[in-house]
């Protein structure tokens, strides 16, 4: 296990981590500010991911493809607050499950009807492509963009949050969104922009995955129980600890993926420990959610109620 | 609501259920064997989804990963037979205890939990135990496991399809007759009490974590005996079971029915499973259907198809 090969997993963690944050920013605050259960999150990083792709075959730019997906999924986001989710809110948690798997069920069947059940694939950008030597370690130059976005679209979030009206207010309705409204704020604008927001980032998320993923119906699913367990260990509505969540988990899962089979193979045989890996590291996750859980249940980074 | 005529509702019902039990005699005159099938499927997803109703309905505990269970006694079934064990008494205990061991020790750490956090725990356990299965690859792996025996019980083995059949009416109408007593019974009503006001339950002095661990461990066993009887109708145990769309489908059914119901279950599944059958006949890209459908039903069915008709004796409103 040499230096490089531990500093390679190092950025893979970064780059796994900052595509989990762009997924958990906006749904956290969707938990957090509208008590909403939105499983249906990751059909908006799936369709996101269509959009790019299918804006950057037609176009042939990036420009173009990153529009399509960050108007695309704000867009949908938009549509799925007002047409279903607003209706919602005031419901148990249970019904918010089921209407939200319903929306699943129907994105899903509608990628593969649109879009063909095989995967979809994506090229990377030409002036993205090609390795750059970190500390004598050769690391593609996409995987680095991925990195600079997603951590240029966290900074995007803190300004946002911290500085400005808008963010005052969506501070303000996650602790305490009734006493908001009753102040006079359009509070159902509030919450379709907050939605609609998280779809930006879904797109954002969708868009840089695609050319290093392959884009296919279901692709949501698999990241939003990583994105769920970002949520639950970061405390419910907290961005800054999605933040740190998603860098945790994203580190585990990649260290899990790389070391432990590496590890394994001293006790069983290689194949079988090539197996075992990914296993073991959705395992790591999960366990570490169900330590956080049950050590502090309002998880590593609470936003403070008053 | 016209919950003054509970007695129409129950011969209605008892009318169900004598149609399900001479539905195999009807698929034999009508030679269509594919009925039987179609109706042991359902039966056992009932089963499943009365023993998620045990928790979700009465305790008011979403369990996410149900499916889990599902899973775990269609891999006791399969691993088993994989190794020369097709006694079906060896394999209901393996199952059993399983289960019993599995819902204990997820259902200890997520009861430390509530709300969207409970959700997201059971659901995060049933997946760790998804990829579990995903990454035997003595087992199949991906692709699952094919159980060449079935599971034999002695005097009826399982087969046989008209006695794979009956077994899971009988476990259906087992536990139905179980819940419809335990719905009025002190443990029953401890554990409604939980769902309606918890922090009331403890002030007046039940151990209320106990009583919601006692029943979560319980519907992960009778979930585990549903799953050994569906590997038996598949011949095949895969991880696929334990997918959390399964967790999904089983909440619909649950939901669907009318929750917190004693028949609900039964007939959300039935209801879910025809449905299902019939838009597949319809088109190739029926989700894009049901997927609407459901979200219909939640957003103007607040009880279910059995509170959409009435059926419910205590309208209970869910806050």
């Amino acid at each position: 296990m040499t230096l490089s090969l531990f500093f390679i997993q190092l950025l893979n963690g970064l780059q796994l981590g900052v595509l989990l944050f762009m997924l958990s920013a906006g749904l956290t605050l969707v938990f957090g500010i509208m008590n909403f259960v939105n499983l249906a999150h990751g059909c908006l990083y799936m369709m996101g991911a269509y959009f790019a792709a299918t804006a950057f075959a037609a176009s042939g730019s990036f420009l173009v493809a990153a529009l399509a997906a960050v108007v695309g999924g704000g867009a949908l986001g938009w549509i799925v607050e007002r047409v279903m989710a607003q209706r919602l809110y005031q419901r148990d948690h249970l019904d918010q499950v089921l209407a939200t798997f319903g929306l699943i069920l129907f994105f899903n069947e509608l990628a593969r009807w649109v879009w063909g059940a095989s995967p979809y694939y994506m090229n990377i950008p030409e002036a993205l492509s090609g390795a750059v030597k970190v500390l004598g370690v050769s690391y593609p130059l996409y995987r680095f963009a991925i990195i600079a976005v997603g951590l240029l679209s966290a900074l995007a979030c803190w300004l946002l949050i911290r500085h400005t009206r808008v963010g005052m207010l969506i501070r303000a309705g996650s602790v305490n969104p009734d006493m908001v409204s009753a102040l006079g704020v359009n509070i159902q604008r509030l919450n379709a922009l907050v939605f609609s927001l998280g779809g930006v980032l879904a797109g954002v998320a969708g868009l840089m995955s695609g050319p290093i993923l392959s884009v296919q119906p279901g692709m949501g699913e698999p990241v939003l129980i990583l994105v769920m367990i970002v949520i639950v260990i970061g405390g419910i509505g907290s961005v800054h600890g999605a933040f740190y969540a998603a860098l945790i988990v994203g580190l585990i899962d990649t260290a899990g993926r790389a070391f432990l089979p590496l590890l394994l193979r001293e006790f069983i045989d290689r194949s079988a420990a090539q197996a075992a890996g990914p296993a073991i590291a959705s395992l790591l996750t999960c366990v570490f959610m169900a330590a956080v859980l049950a050590l502090r249940p309002q998880g590593l980074f609470p936003v403070r109620n008053a | 609501m016209n919950a003054a005529t509970p007695s129409l509702w129950r011969g209605l019902f008892l009318v169900l259920l004598a149609a399900l039990a001479l539905a195999p005699v009807y698929a034999q005159w009508a030679s269509e064997p594919f009925i039987v099938t179609f109706l042991t499927r359902a039966l056992v997803f009932s089963l499943a989804a009365l023993s998620l109703n045990l928790i979700l309905g009465f305790a008011g505990l979403v369990s996410f990963g149900h499916a889990l269970y599902l899973g775990l006694g269609a891999y006791g079934v399969g691993l088993l037979a994989h190794h020369g064990v097709d006694n079906g008494w060896i394999q209901l205990l393996v199952t059993i205890l399983a289960c019993a061991l599995v819902g204990f020790v997820t259902g200890w750490v997520s009861l430390r939990t509530s709300g969207i956090s409970f959700i997201m725990i059971t659901l995060a356990f049933a997946q760790m135990f998804y990829y579990l299965f995903v990454s035997l690859k003595a087992y199949g792996g991906d692709d699952g496991l094919s159980i060449a025996s079935r599971s034999d019980f002695g005097l009826l083995s399982l087969g046989h399809a008209a006695t794979l059949y009956y077994v899971a009416l009988a476990c259906v109408v087992g536990v139905l007759i179980w819940t419809s007593r335990m719905v009025r019974a002190p443990y029953g009503m401890v554990l409604q009490g939980c769902r309606m006001n918890e922090t009331r339950m403890r002030a007046l002095g039940y151990p209320t974590r106990r009583y919601k661990l006692s029943a979560y461990v319980l519907a992960c066993v009778l979930a585990g005996v549903a799953g050994l009887l569906y590997a038996n109708l598949t011949g095949y145990a895969s991880p696929a079971y334990l997918s959390w769309t399964v967790s999904g489908e089983l909440i619909v059914m649950v939901v669907l029915g009318g929750m917190g119901t004693v028949a609900g279950p039964l007939i959300g599944t039935l209801a879910l499973l025809g449905c299902e059958e019939w838009l597949k006949s319809l088109t190739e890209h029926w989700p894009l259907i049901l997927g609407p459908l459901i979200v219909l039903v939640v957003l103007l069915a607040r009880r279910g198809l059995l509170g959409l008709l009435g059926a419910t004796g205590e309208a209970e409103a869910r806050a």
